[in-house]
């Protein structure tokens, strides 16, 4: 019955974006067929209803508003975001093919943050003032630190200066290491502040000193009792977190020359394909709200107390 | 989850935010060359006394290029948290005062607004504007407003509750009185800390867009523009993209530093 409810209201978050992205479409300031037209043929002039006409029809733009947003919103349970104004071909097409790599890209980028956050509380947290000194604040800098400089410094460290990488790395697994570090080293530095935080208020709980005149090694405790408690609110943040991730996925495209819908977002951007825009947009917020999903249910395998009030 | 910060780390990143106060306001208190002096005699420099972080393509001195850049470059973050608490304010207010309806009908669309990452949000009102300086404030600005104008409500919904609100409710003063004189000062004065956070956060994303070529364009010398337009020369001039990043790395580690010394002062736990 949870489960359904979630659900339910995770496909009325779906169609209100989908309201906003429709909504942002009816802003483009000016008539949109002869937006359009200027666009198509790269020239800037007023065009006679006869030449619009076309444009027009196809894209239903003198439709009573209503009939184009249920037209727009019944278009997602369809599979069809609308057409792409600068392309001429289905928002999906568009879209569809690049939106692997993306996904390739920010889900590795998750793991590697997570496998980075975990060793370096693992390692530092609660380790003597030197060690978790350290261990906070290398946190602390790589959470503030941008994506774009931390491409831009990988880039040029690592694959101009010592060539261990190429340039232009495509979507090949050695061509993948820096775009994924790039989005991986800020997200490890947030996700293990807040794990060293939690893993260090953990430690001083009285299981951990009971386990411990069990016998148990120092690192088993910390690895069997404590992570497992340290880790639940990395855990809730994970989902907000790919949603930022992608965003930071556009970013690591552009530098590295990597396909993906990054590339696709921006060239739509700058030649203002609200269509194309809004498509991705909505990917991604839906992407956003099928993760938080997931997190629910991560959150109960991880934390059985939850999962019996459910 | 803040940390006390050593007072050194605090003097540090307070020296930084003069300096760059000091640039915005009046750069040529800090260098005695102008941001769009080309010398073609010397282009593409590497860093040296003469030019510290090096010239560009049209040898024009970067360090003074980032002087010159610190203007729009805050002009622009200061803007955009200024638009993002415009909205966040009017509707936490909103919710946090009406109630009922009201309340839940915008803590609903802020729900949807998360699905949004910030920087999509941000790339949609472009794409609907077309680039220019007023869009990036705007799009970075609404961007940011929903994680505002969630914690806007909450501090509302905390401060309703307080004792002395209903005493000066008791005391007979009128609904907006209570509001204006008690309410509003109580409720905003934990979020200046976060807007100050808000700060260094909007000029990182504000750059970003530019980095992308999607905010201010190259001529100018926003610190974004200015990574965008050494990027053709990333592979013979390292300093074009790494030294102005520094630069905004340090802004927004010096302004972070700054909002949580805030946070510890004014109190209040704002999420």
């Amino acid at each position: 019955m949870k489960v359904l409810l979630k659900l339910v209201s995770a496909v009325a978050v779906i169609v209100a974006a989908a309201s906003v992205t429709f909504f942002a479409q009816l802003a483009v300031p000016g008539d949109r067929a002869t937006v359009l037209m200027n666009l198509q043929t790269g020239q800037d002039r007023k065009w006679t209803d006869a030449e619009l006409a076309p444009l027009n029809a196809q894209f239903g733009f003198k439709d009573p508003i209503i009939v184009q947003y249920l037209h727009y919103v019944g278009g997602l349970f369809r599979g069809d975001l609308g057409t792409s104004y600068t392309q001429k071909r289905p928002v999906t097409e568009v879209i569809g093919g690049q939106l692997l790599p993306s996904l390739t890209l920010t889900v590795s980028a998750l793991a590697v943050a997570w496998v980075l956050a975990i060793a370096g509380t693992l390692l530092t947290a609660r380790r003597g003032r030197i060690l978790s000194g350290l261990g906070a604040a290398w946190e602390a800098l790589t959470a503030s630190l941008p994506h774009y400089w931390v491409g831009v410094v990988l880039l040029v460290v690592f694959a101009v200066q010592l060539r261990m990488f190429p340039i232009i790395g495509g979507t090949s697994a050695w061509g993948s290491v820096l775009p994924v570090l790039t989005l991986a080293i800020p997200l490890a530095g947030f996700l293990g502040q807040v794990t060293r935080d939690e893993f260090e208020q953990v430690m001083a709980q009285p299981f951990v000193t009971t386990a411990r005149t069990r016998g148990m090694s120092d690192f088993g405790v910390r690895l069997r009792h404590v992570l497992r408690h340290a880790v639940l609110p990395a855990i809730t943040l994970s989902g907000w977190a790919l949603g930022a991730l992608v965003a930071g996925a556009v970013i690591a495209e552009n530098i590295f020359g990597r396909p993906g819908i990054g590339q696709v977002l921006v060239t739509a951007v700058n030649t203002r394909d609200v269509p194309t825009v809004s498509g991705i947009v909505l990917v991604v917020a839906a992407i956003y709200v099928v993760a938080n999903l997931l997190v629910d249910l991560a959150y109960a395998i991880v934390d059985p107390r939850l999962g019996a009030s459910r | 989850m803040t940390r006390r910060l050593p007072s050194a780390g605090t003097l540090v990143a307070l020296l930084v935010v003069v300096l760059i106060a000091i640039a915005a306001l009046t750069p040529g208190l800090l260098t005695g060359r102008g941001p769009t002096e080309i010398d073609l005699h010397a282009t593409l420099l590497a860093p040296s006394w003469a030019h510290p972080f090096g010239t560009d393509d049209a040898g024009r001195d970067l360090l003074t290029r980032v002087i010159y850049g610190a203007r729009q470059s805050m002009g622009i973050g200061l803007g955009a948290t200024g638009v993002a608490f415009a909205i966040a304010l009017v509707l936490g207010f909103a919710a946090g005062l009406a109630g009922g309806v009201v309340d839940t009908a915008i803590t609903r669309v802020l729900e949807v607004a998360f699905a949004f990452p910030a920087l999509l949000l941000a790339l949609l009102v472009i794409s609907v504007r077309g680039p220019s300086v007023a869009t990036v404030i705007a799009a970075v600005g609404i961007g940011s407003a929903p994680g505002y104008a969630r914690m806007v409500r909450g501090q509302v919904l905390a401060v309703r509750q307080a004792g002395y609100i209903e005493a000066a409710a008791a005391l007979g003063h009128s609904r907006l009185a209570v509001v204006r004189r008690h309410l509003f000062p109580n409720a905003v004065r934990p979020l200046v800390a976060v807007a100050t956070l808000g700060v260094g956060q909007s000029v990182v994303w504000a750059s970003g867009l530019s980095f992308l070529g999607l905010g201010v364009a190259p001529p100018d010398s926003e610190w974004g523009a200015l990574l965008d337009a050494g990027r053709v020369h990333i592979t013979t001039s390292w300093w074009l993209e790494i030294l102005p990043g520094v630069v905004i790395v340090l802004v927004a580690l010096a302004v972070t530093t700054l909002g949580r010394n805030l946070q510890h002062l004014l109190g209040g736990a704002a999420r």
